[in-house]
């Protein structure tokens, strides 16, 4: 069974949802390649060699995969999928944007987000912002995958793969990269942190967002929100949890000011352990949380920091 | 130009989904139901690009039984000018919507097709990049902001680590974003005037494609439940319990 795995990178860094995805595809077979598509990125390739369970990494080194276009990607992992029974991507930004278009370029649909392998053709998946879990048969030949990383534990990095450099540039033509905007940060990824403290409404404003920072910095924290913060403008949608934003699974999730709407338990629910901190004893965060404690953030939030 | 948003029928989002006793699926009987709620934002999003004249007609498509004519009515209600309902099965996979669509789009030649970035039933996320690889058209998924400058539409798009703007050649696809827009309110008037708006109705079977299903799904259960835990009186408790019982800081 021969599986290509996508690897989600930023030229530089192999992002750690890899490792995740790899052990996915362990669940599968065990033939996998990894698949190292961009530009100047000889830096993720030496990264992915080292990558437990692959056996080989394709380097796809050029500017027409520099940002990933979604139309130059999928022409490219199209043109690599004969090789292959499975394909796979992570349920991140860019898998999530390209993965569909290769799967229809192969005529066969697509399986996202998958949490689960029962066989090499049947998975488990969310549904319903998680309320209700499917598990599905593919009945296409080829499968193409989206993993929800959080759902498996990242295989180990004393690898020793082969390096095959591609030389077939795949270029649509059809579109072109104007900018990023990203947010610099210099705290933990959202995605790979292992505590996470998110605000809610009840911050009331973005820039009562400091106190989730002071609290943040003593637990070496990734900072969220809930979609109602976004929505009201406190803080960007990079920092959305929930069934739309990212999904977490960190060691310990601290709820500030969330009122806990199923969108945002989607988002979060698998975390190990959840703290809520709401001055509304009703509120359905709490049916979920492992402490809660019914107080003012305001109060609450400056306290856990000087105590910590 | 003319401007294609496809738009599905789900339950409502305020409804919590229940799993039928004998996991074949999903409950939806007597559950509300509503339009998905990043198609919503797709048709807002059209109906702006027309009072800035940048369109000149919006046509709304759904695919499903009869029922999903009351989104297409909504939609019409929002400002879209006509409707199609694809008459199919509700269950279709996302490669068979998209084929479908795909026809829809080679007939009304629409130089930009919005539609939701995903489904808040299926959670899949498939069905505009899929319309945009059988079209041959570029894509903008996720879109936080939607420029059309000449021959060309700027799409700012809501990426992991912030924010990224892409140039694509028209005709293309956008996938809508939560921040891209919020949905108006559909007036009285409006709706009453969206009831003598045309709406045609073509069968899923006149198109000639293969909708044999692509998937199975062989069984759907309750997520597993997460107990409540307790509820501490202080902060010095929650660092305590956190530090000795559940050991997840130091």
């Amino acid at each position: 069974m021969s599986i290509l795995v996508f690897a989600e990178h930023d030229n530089s860094t192999l992002k750690a949802e890899t490792l995740k995805t790899v052990a996915a595809a362990q669940a599968i077979g065990d033939d996998i390649t990894l698949l190292v598509a961009g530009h100047n990125c000889q830096a993720v390739a030496d990264a992915a060699v080292k990558v437990n369970g692959v056996s080989k990494v394709l380097l796809a080194d050029n500017a027409a995969y520099e940002h990933q276009l979604a139309e130059n990607v999928s022409l490219l992992v199209t043109e690599l999928a004969s090789d292959y029974e499975h394909i796979i991507a992570t349920a991140l930004s860019t898998g999530k944007n390209f993965m569909p278009r290769v799967a229809a370029l192969l005529d066969v649909t697509q399986i996202s987000d998958i949490i689960g392998v029962e066989s090499s053709d049947t998975f488990v998946r969310p549904i319903y912002a998680g309320n209700a879990i499917a598990t599905v048969q593919s009945l296409d030949s080829k499968k193409v995958i989206t993993v929800r990383s959080t759902a498996f534990d990242a295989v180990a990095t004393d690898g020793n793969a082969e390096l095959v450099a591609l030389d077939s540039v795949t270029d649509a033509g059809t579109s072109s990269h104007v900018s990023d905007e990203l947010t610099v940060s210099e705290r933990p990824d959202l995605g790979a942190a292992g505590v996470v403290i998110s605000g809610g409404r009840g911050m009331q404003n973005g820039d009562n967002f400091k106190l989730l920072e002071g609290v943040a910095d003593k637990l070496g924290a990734a900072i969220g929100a809930s979609r109602a913060a976004v929505d009201a403008g406190f803080v960007p949608n990079d920092m959305q949890v929930g069934q739309t934003g990212k999904i977490v699974a960190p060691d310990l999730y601290i709820a500030v000011g969330i009122s806990g709407a199923i969108q945002h338990l989607a988002g979060m629910k698998d975390s190990k352990i959840i703290v809520a901190i709401n001055k509304d004893p009703e509120a359905p965060i709490f049916q979920v949380a492992d402490y809660g404690i019914v107080a003012d953030l305001f109060d609450a939030l400056p306290e856990l920091e000087g105590k910590l | 130009m003319k401007v294609l948003v496809p738009i599905k029928r789900v339950i409502d989002y305020n409804v919590k989904a229940r799993v039928k006793p004998d996991n074949s699926d999903v409950d939806l009987a007597n559950v509300k139901m509503a339009i998905n709620p990043f198609c919503e934002i797709a048709v807002e999003e059209a109906v702006r690009l027309k009072e800035a004249g940048t369109a000149t007609e919006i046509i709304v498509v759904s695919i499903g039984d009869k029922s999903c004519q009351e989104q297409l009515r909504t939609a019409l209600a929002l400002g879209a000018d006509r409707a199609i309902q694809i008459e199919a099965d509700t269950n279709l996979d996302s490669l068979n919507i998209a084929k479908l669509l795909q026809k829809v789009v080679e007939e009304e030649a629409p130089q930009l097709v919005i539609l939701g970035k995903q489904a808040i039933d299926s959670d899949n996320n498939q069905t505009g990049q899929m319309l945009g690889a059988l079209t041959g058209m570029a894509q903008g998924t996720f879109a936080s902001e939607v420029k059309v400058e000449g021959d060309k539409v700027n799409v700012t798009r809501e990426i992991d680590g912030g924010l990224q703007t892409v140039a694509l050649n028209l005709p293309a696809i956008v996938t809508t974003d939560l921040r891209l827009n919020e949905p108006r309110y559909a007036s009285l008037p409006n709706i009453m005037k969206a009831k003598r708006k045309p709406l045609a109705v073509k069968p899923a079977a006149d198109f000639g494609i293969d909708l044999t299903a692509r998937t199975k799904l062989l069984k759907v259960t309750p997520p597993a439940d997460r107990q409540a835990g307790i509820v501490v009186e202080t902060v010095d408790e929650l660092i305590e319990k956190l530090k000795n019982e559940a050991k997840v800081i130091s």
